[in-house]
């Protein structure tokens, strides 16, 4: 499943946003960040834990996406597609 | 008037007749200046307000809040909270890019040209936002080559970004160090963002303070000077500060800065939440005596907001938002070098003067037996700059505390205690709090003081003391110093016992936008 950024809670602090191996995520007109379900693959083959949620201040803000439930294949295959094997 | 009185009052008239004969000003003089200092690291520091207790009389700093991600979490940190009344560390108001940081720079050196040095601290941790941190210092010193350029940081990310601090100049880092020691370290820091991964507990502080060390000393292999801020948390790490103080000074860093926690519940950090104290001024003292060895200690800082203006006792912030950054034109900007550089010759000429006087006073002019063997004692005094006793006791935001003997008036902290008179009339549970603010001083030096604040002083054995308005800070107090002595001999004041319960109330005045208080200018 993707990842999406609770915006009730976001500070905009821009901790994710350079760590995302994806540049998936980019900050909103109002400061914020959000993050491109299309091209969040969970960090799967690149580290061992979402980075976002991984430096993220605050509690519960990057979190896997209850609507957007993906397995770990099709997470890998977006992986290759972004990146190449 | 004694002869005491008389010689100290010539020498502030004509100083030119009292030269003392000294050649090289930077490296002449007492205490609390350049005399016990290597000239290269006095030329560093004179003119920092963070760095030199002298120097925050005169010069004025500014953070510009660049750096908005952090890379560990602080138990006394919560990075939700945001308020423009509150001044204290991780605060702002508004974010900045660096482009538009520069120009807020050049504004503000332009308004203000006692201001000589531009920080970056935070509002996250600056070396964690290191594109935006250095572009800053690219632009900086582009536009205003005289200005010093400073950093803080936690240390996580130091070892890897020494070589780029120093291809910018950067003369001056504060890393902050609240433990040496892992055990102590899992209660003060959660977790630590490092290598792509989260650690937590023990793990984290032993890579975090690995790196803090490694960091110190790489900074001061390369002569940069290192300042090192440690948060005193009572029961968690104030002892271990004094292990942290030895470790810190053996790794070559410059100055020791013991600040008190910050606690309040309704800032929603863990510490405020869970009811973690902050020390008391009795503790925070004994505790920054205690490490004052062979090390510098600094008690002078007002813990401020990552985007302060100003004098370190009133921040200016709230008068130069973004949006009036924005709508100025670069080009209507006059930056006066010039002017820049006579008001720190006149800012020289001030210090010189002030030295001569004081090392005049220590020279032996009515010392006594007495004096030299009676017991230090602490004295406010309320100034609104130029090392001067200059401010009326109702307009005091705050009050310098000095420790006071028959040898030196040293600065030892500050009492913040906002405005007790407004519009004229002085506000009766105000007094109650700068009473109990000043609980452990025997006097306090005002420019005036009216008759029922100064009863009510008197009441809780603190004299208000006007007979040195206008006058420079530390001679008066040397001179009151005897006075004092004199007084306890015949019997006419009455020593008062310590309290050790004196609250600490943290931060620096944020003067209010409309503010039309402006800076102590040297005329």
């Amino acid at each position: 499943m993707a990842y999406t950024i609770v915006l009730e809670n976001c500070t905009g602090c821009s901790a994710c946003e350079p760590e995302c191996p994806n540049a998936a995520i980019a900050s909103t007109s109002d400061g914020l960040y959000e993050i491109d379900p299309d091209l969040c693959t969970e960090c799967i083959g690149f580290f061992g834990e979402a980075q976002c949620t991984a430096v993220c201040p605050i509690d519960d803000t990057c979190i896997p996406d209850p609507n957007l439930v993906e397995d770990r294949e099709t997470l890998m295959a977006r992986k290759v597609k972004l990146h190449g094997e | 008037m004694d002869n005491r009185d008389r010689d100290f009052l010539k020498v502030i008239t004509m100083p030119e007749q009292e030269a003392s004969g000294c050649q090289e000003k930077s490296t002449c003089g007492s205490s609390a200046g350049p005399g016990e200092m290597d000239p290269e690291v006095w030329e560093k520091v004179k003119n920092h307000p963070c760095y030199s207790e002298e120097a925050h009389h005169f010069y004025a700093r500014m953070h510009v809040a660049v750096a908005p991600a952090c890379n560990i979490q602080c138990n006394y940190c919560n990075r939700k909270y945001d308020c423009s009344n509150e001044s204290r560390p991780g605060v702002v108001s508004e974010r900045m890019t660096p482009e538009l940081a520069a120009k807020k720079v050049l504004a503000v050196a332009s308004e203000i040209h006692q201001m000589t040095v531009v920080g970056i601290a935070g509002a996250g941790d600056s070396l964690a936002n290191p594109e935006k941190t250095f572009k800053t210092f690219e632009l900086i010193s582009k536009a205003a080559p005289d200005i010093k350029l400073c950093l803080s940081t936690n240390g996580l990310a130091l070892p890897d970004m020494v070589d780029r601090i120093a291809d910018y100049n950067v003369d001056h880092v504060t890393v902050t160090i609240n433990m040496v020691d892992p055990e102590v370290g899992e209660r003060i820091y959660p977790w630590i963002y490092y290598n792509k991964k989260r650690w937590k507990g023990r793990d984290a502080s032993k890579i975090l303070s690995e790196r803090q060390l490694q960091g110190l000393e790489m900074l001061t292999a390369r002569k940069i000077l290192v300042k090192v801020n440690s948060v005193m948390i009572p029961g968690v790490n104030d002892e271990h500060l004094k292990a942290v103080n030895r470790e810190v000074k053996r790794r070559g860093a410059f100055l020791h800065n013991i600040m008190p926690l910050i606690s309040e519940a309704e800032h929603g950090t863990f510490y405020g939440l869970t009811g973690q104290r902050g020390p008391t001024a009795e503790e925070l003292k004994a505790l920054q005596d205690s490490c004052e060895g062979e090390m510098n200690m600094m008690r002078h800082c007002r813990q401020c907001r990552a985007d302060a203006v100003g004098l370190l006792g009133e921040d200016r912030s709230s008068e130069f938002t973004n949006e009036k950054i924005e709508s100025i034109e670069i080009a209507d900007v006059v930056y006066d070098l010039s002017a820049r550089e006579s008001y720190r010759q006149k800012v020289e000429d001030v210090r010189d003067k002030e030295r001569k006087i004081k090392e005049m006073l220590l020279s032996g002019l009515a010392s006594s037996a007495e004096t030299e063997s009676a017991p230090a004692i602490l004295v406010a005094v309320a100034t609104a700059g130029e090392g001067l006793v200059n401010q009326h006791f109702g307009h005091a935001r705050e009050f310098q505390i000095y420790e006071v003997d028959a040898k030196d008036a040293k600065f030892v902290g500050h009492r913040r205690v906002d405005l007790y008179c407004e519009g004229g009339y002085g506000e009766e549970d105000s007094l109650a709090r700068i009473t109990l603010a000043l609980s452990d001083c025997v006097a306090v030096l005002v420019a005036k003081i009216g008759g029922c604040p100064k009863k009510t002083l008197e009441e809780a054995k603190i004299l208000g003391i006007d007979k040195y308005a206008y006058q420079p800070i530390k001679p008066s107090l040397l001179s009151w110093f005897a006075e004092y002595v004199e007084g306890v001999r015949e019997g006419k004041i009455d020593p008062k016992a310590a309290t050790g319960q004196t609250k600490i109330r943290s931060g620096a005045f944020t003067a209010p936008a409309s503010g039309t208080i402006p800076l102590a200018v040297l005329k």
